[in-house]
């Protein structure tokens, strides 16, 4: 096994793992850092692809996760943002009882 | 593939799965933090050293944060009753290993095509921040006026309002 594809599946693992969490988990929080696990797992990728890639000196790849890092910060204010102020209107983080629109 | 690689591998696969199995929230934020400190430890082994330290910069310090407040905030610390995973977690989870599935045999599939371990890459700091400012300055100055509005909007969004009407 090449060095890239054991990088490839750590990846690979991680935005599973990620996915089932987001999928499976009740708390709202609890979904916010699957999610994270997903965007950390694509950004290995990018700097995997980068280090083995035809031409790193370019520095594509890795100005490309930098801007996902960047991205995923500001994702991850707005998105736990959102459940403070669900908490404080239901009183819950629990996604199976948030089962309506209005406010 | 080395010794360190899969040790780091290890520790950060191990992490992730805490952080989505454990029963707390204070502790699955904790596990979360481990994972995100054994990524900026694989972008090292990468020799990315600028995104690692980003990495922990970013993640380990700022994130992990964020996502303790606001487990504090939400007393979503208390474990509920009534277990931790939805009722359609089955579902989810054979969404997953499909998902996985399709990686892997793919991944597997394809090594005879990848390419093969490269020589390591010299780029300074400096070679990035150039970068930065020239050919991806774009970029940066949107990502700029993106990181303002989402922080403005998170604490607008995030605050109180008086009953009566928004202060």
């Amino acid at each position: 096994m090449t060095p890239l594809a054991g990088f490839l599946l750590v990846a690979a693992l991680l935005f599973s793992i990620g996915l089932a969490g987001a999928l499976t988990r009740r708390n709202a929080i609890l979904v916010l850092i699957g999610i994270e696990l997903m965007l950390n797992a694509a950004n290995l990728n990018l700097i995997a692809f980068w280090r083995y890639g035809p031409h790193p000196e370019a520095l594509t790849g890795m100005m490309f996760a930098i801007f996902s890092i960047a991205v995923a910060a500001a994702e991850a204010a707005v998105g736990l943002g959102l459940v403070i102020s669900i908490h404080r209107h239901t009183h819950t983080t629990d996604l199976d009882l948030m089962n309506r629109m209005k406010g | 593939m080395s010794l360190v690689f899969y040790l780091i591998a290890a520790l950060t696969v191990a992490g992730g799965l805490a952080a989505m199995l454990l029963k707390n929230t204070v502790h699955c934020a904790l596990a979360l933090t481990v994972a995100f400190a054994g990524l900026a430890l694989l972008y090292l082994d990468l020799d990315a050293q600028f995104t690692g330290f980003a990495q922990i910069l970013v993640y380990v310090g700022a994130v992990a944060i964020l996502v303790v407040f606001a487990i504090l905030l939400t007393k979503g610390s208390e474990t509920p009753k009534d277990g931790v995973f939805s009722k359609t977690w089955l579902a989810g989870l054979a969404v997953a290993a499909a998902v996985f599935a399709v990686f892997a045999w793919s991944i597997l599939q394809s090594v005879s095509r990848l390419p093969q371990a490269a020589k390591v890459p010299a780029v300074t700091v400096q070679q990035i921040g150039v970068a930065l400012i020239g050919r991806y300055v774009l970029p940066l100055e949107i990502v700029a006026v993106l990181l303002t509005v989402a922080l403005i909007g998170a604490v607008i969004v995030a605050m109180h309002e008086k009953e009566g009407g928004a202060q």
